[in-house]
């Protein structure tokens, strides 16, 4: 495809996505793949918070019944990312492995595969202890079995979001940095965005705004149950190689890989507080420690091993733990796509082509009904089911 | 002395026991509070009064007057009933008041009500090519081997840069019997045409100038091989530093030597204050960042949370003791222990002091401003040394969209080693701003992550 070099100084165009993450990316990407003129705004740096210091699992394995169907379309697209935006993300297939300690692990593994298969789903695959210890010679003799899912590994997440962002800006899509949005109007069939920087105008808008995007959700209309939570990381010195796979334990938190540059970064849905006007996650080390402890546990001989650095990601999550994808309930030519709840990485490539597909045709083929906003409101009383909800459009409050 | 140790709690916790630390411990103290200080030696005196207390007589002679004038101050420390948590790397300061640090392989904690850092001064980086070479080592570093283990090269050394640590250095080894080969200086005329406009305040401060008229003398007389207005430096060698190459009076020249002492000047030790987040300013006569503190060191934005002495602005060991005592003084009024009226008029002395003692920086300031050849380096040569990334890699960012340190990170991985940024830090946010054409403000520096200091997986698990 040709190249076009994208126009700064223009204020409207067909699609506007707020976010300027992964996803906003992934949106930005695909909307202009199908021929839309995309307008950017990010009200940081592009990748700034979640999506790009994550830990960079992409990853089928463990995840909710509603999100299979997604994620495992989406690492089809990972395995050819390279192909895709000329940028792989340094995306490694070294398989997910979630291992089991214990007897009352393996029952919950299980139980869990049993689940999937019973659905139709075979990816995850039980493995007992031997089988482990071939897949990762290092782990302590007391781990009995896991779940194995060999075509999940992890990738960078700045270099994701960066290869989307790339690859948007050769097709011609304006990326606004330091350009927060801060009210949303409906004016003469069309979007009109204020910034700090000017107003903004387009067709369509994208949600992609992650921890900020409940804002924008509740001034259309559509107020989610949204919480802003910091999810912490830490990272350790070079390392020879012990460790291709990466790891998650059936029976405490963890998520555990080692880089091709021998960094170990250790994780695992460990959350702590947010300053959110600084826009911050204030990193928590007694948290910290029990994560220390399930490494050491895993790999005593991983005692001596430094921290490096360790660091907070600000989140957006949902209380049920599952994204809000799909149009709004309350708005036209509105898409909505946050609320990934700390597992949205792998979930971007596709994700990005749903909500392109929203926009240009109204509809997607991906299932994505348990997505909607419409699950946090209150049941309807029967005597106005049948009602058709009065179009409004909230005046938004300027931050 | 009931009130000294209230278990893990203090009123203050000081955090660097150079002479700014001891001395806000000692007013601290001297008000009735109780004062934990933490440092990482095993003895006060920070980097400037290294091993104080521990000096052997030929030390203190090789190390001068200045140097053995720290143990007057370290002296007051010890009596002043503080806590001394020695041996302590304290790994994070929250803004809540708790300070995170290990000692002797354990884990600790503590929580104090105020907070004086007071971590110093670290020596500027000096990216040029073979920098990273082995035999190649800060003055600043070198110096820290005399004082705490008398340590002097056996080899004859090559000092290469400017600032008065350097000079000094070379005075020390020449009192040590250390063989210089050269003394290769960066400045040149024009910074003292530039200089010499600030001549009159820094002769207000004329002991200062005559110590180091004294230096240079003494330099002069013993015979060390000066060269002035040094470009193009260039340390030799394939797996370890064999001499360095440089231009000098319009002539390519060479010295041959082993060990290479590189110096331009030292710069405020800003970790702790960026890992809180704190408001930075970049000093563009200083080239380098300073927090935002208001009169008595105090943090902007932060509760109680203080900076003193060189962390705060480079105005050397002296000032640091006045900014110390300053903050202490703060401190003490914070927790009611005296009132406004007595902090003042017992500051008005210490600030009048203070003043005379920086009048001579921005004579130094301008006479030994590193060039920027020396600060912002041509393609080929390493930046970050932890992670091999050169100068051409980061403007190779800046093509691509990187508009900030944190970026580079992500793009290469640049300030993510072991050093947390130290080294690298100031290089990558002066690369990038000149590659966007923009001030180094615009640009930022790293966000700075716990652990500041090394803790490893083990002993993070035994708090679990």
């Amino acid at each position: 495809m040709a190249s076009v070099t994208p126009d700064l100084n223009k204020r409207d165009a067909d699609v506007i996505v707020i976010g300027g993450g992964l996803h906003g990316m992934s949106s930005a990407f695909h909307l202009a793949r199908r021929g839309k003129r995309v307008i950017v705004l990010e009200a940081d740096y592009c990748g700034r918070h979640a999506s790009g210091v994550n830990a960079g699992g992409v990853r089928t394995l463990g995840r909710d019944l509603a999100e299979i169907p997604l994620s495992l379309a989406s690492r089809d697209i990972w395995h050819e990312l390279g192909e895709l935006l000329g940028d792989n993300a340094e995306f490694t297939p070294s398989g997910q492995l979630l291992v089991a300690e214990n007897e009352k692990d393996i029952v919950t593994i299980n139980k869990r595969v049993a689940l999937l298969e019973s659905h139709g789903f075979t990816h995850e695959k039980i493995i007992d202890g031997k089988t482990a210890r071939e897949l990762v010679p290092t782990i302590a003799p007391h781990v009995c079995g896991g779940i194995w899912v060999k075509d999940d590994g992890h990738a960078l997440p700045y270099r994701a979001v960066t290869a989307f962002r790339l690859a948007a800006q050769r097709m011609g899509v304006a990326v606004h940095e330091t350009t927060p949005a801060q009210r949303l109007d409906w004016r003469d069939g069309r979007w009109h965005v204020t910034t700090p920087r000017g107003t903004f105008s387009a067709e369509h808008v994208v949600n992609n705004a992650g921890a900020w995007a409940a804002e924008f959700a509740a001034q259309v209309g559509d107020p989610v149950p949204l919480e802003i939570g910091g999810l912490m990381l830490m990272i350790t010195y070079r390392l020879p190689p012990f460790v291709k796979p990466v790891l998650g334990a059936a029976g405490r938190p963890l998520s555990f890989k080692q880089f091709a540059n021998g960094t170990v970064l250790i994780g695992g849905g460990l959350r702590c507080p947010v300053d959110v006007i600084g826009r911050h996650g204030e990193v928590d080390f007694i948290r910290l420690a029990s994560s220390a402890q399930t490494v050491t546990d895993l790999f005593p001989h991983l005692r001596e091993l430094p921290v490096n650095r360790a660091w907070a990601g600000v989140e957006a999550f949902m209380p049920d733990n599952i994204p809000v994808i799909g149009p709004s309930l309350s708005s036209p030519n509105i898409v909505h796509a946050f609320g990934f709840s700390a597992h949205g990485f792998e979930l971007g490539p596709i994700v990005g082509r749903i909500v392109s597909e929203l926009v240009c045709d109204g509809t997607t083929a991906h299932p994505i009904a348990p997505f909607s906003a419409g699950r946090f409101r209150p049941a309807p009383a029967a005597d106005v089911l049948d009602v058709q909800a009065p179009f409004s459009i909230p005046t938004g409050v300027p931050r | 002395m009931s009130d000294i140790n209230v278990g893990d709690r203090y009123d203050l916790a000081v955090v660097g026991a150079g002479p700014a630390g001891m001395s806000a411990a000692v007013t601290a103290r001297a008000r009735g509070l109780s004062v934990v200080l933490l440092d990482e030696q095993e003895a006060v005196g920070g980097q400037i009064y290294r091993n104080i207390t521990r000096a052997s007589h030929r030390a203190l002679d090789v190390l001068g007057p200045d140097y053995a004038s720290g143990a007057r101050i370290a002296d007051s420390f010890q009596s002043s009933g503080a806590v001394h948590l020695t041996g302590a790397s304290v790994w994070q300061v929250g803004r809540d008041g708790t300070i995170n640090y290990l000692r002797g392989g354990k884990v600790g904690s503590l929580h104090a009500t105020q907070i004086v850092l007071a971590s110093g001064a670290m020596e500027r980086p000096f990216p040029i090519p073979g920098w990273t070479l082995p035999g190649v080592l800060g003055a600043g570093a070198a110096q820290i081997l005399l004082k705490s283990a008398d340590l002097a090269p056996s080899e004859p050394v090559v000092l290469a840069g400017c600032g008065p640590l350097l000079y000094l250095l070379g005075w020390q080894y020449l009192r040590a019997g250390v063989p210089i080969k050269a003394l290769i200086d960066t400045t040149d005329t024009t910074d003292y045409v530039r200089a010499a406009g600030h001549l009159v305040e820094a002769l207000a401060a004329w002991p200062t100038l005559k110590k180091g008229l004294k230096l240079m003398s003494a330099l002069k007389k013993g015979k060390v091989p000066f060269y002035r207005g040094a470009t193009n430096l260039a340390v030799q060698g394939t797996d370890a530093a064999t001499g360095i190459r440089f231009t000098a009076g319009g002539k390519d020249m060479h010295v041959d030597s082993k060990v290479i002492l590189l110096h331009q000047g030292v710069v405020p030790n800003t970790q702790f204050t960026w890992s809180l987040r704190a408001k930075h300013t970049w000093n563009d006569v200083q080239l380098c960042w300073t927090p935002d503190v208001d009169a008595w060191g105090k943090l902007d934005g932060l509760p109680n949370i203080y900076v003193a002495g060189d962390g705060m602005g480079i105005g050397g060991a002296l000032a640091a003791a006045l900014q110390g005592q300053l903050s202490g003084l703060e401190v003490a009024a914070v927790a009611g222990k005296i009132d406004a009226g007595a902090r003042d008029s017992a500051a008005a002395p210490l600030r009048a002091e203070l003043s005379k003692q920086l009048r001579i920086r921005p004579f130094l300031d301008v006479l030994y401003r590193p060039k920027d050849a020396n600060r912002m380096p041509a393609d080929a040569v390493t930046v970050c040394r932890c992670e091999e990334v050169t100068a051409g890699d980061i403007r190779g960012y800046v093509a691509l969209g990187c508009s900030g340190p944190n970026q580079t990170k992500s793009f290469g991985r640049c300030g993510m080693g072991p050093c947390q940024g130290r080294l690298c830090g100031l290089t990558v946010t002066e690369v990038i701003a000149q590659a966007r054409g923009v001030s180094p403000s615009e640009v930022g520096y790293y966000r700075i992550r716990p652990p500041i200091k090394p803790v490893t997986l083990g002993e993070l698990a035994n708090e679990a």
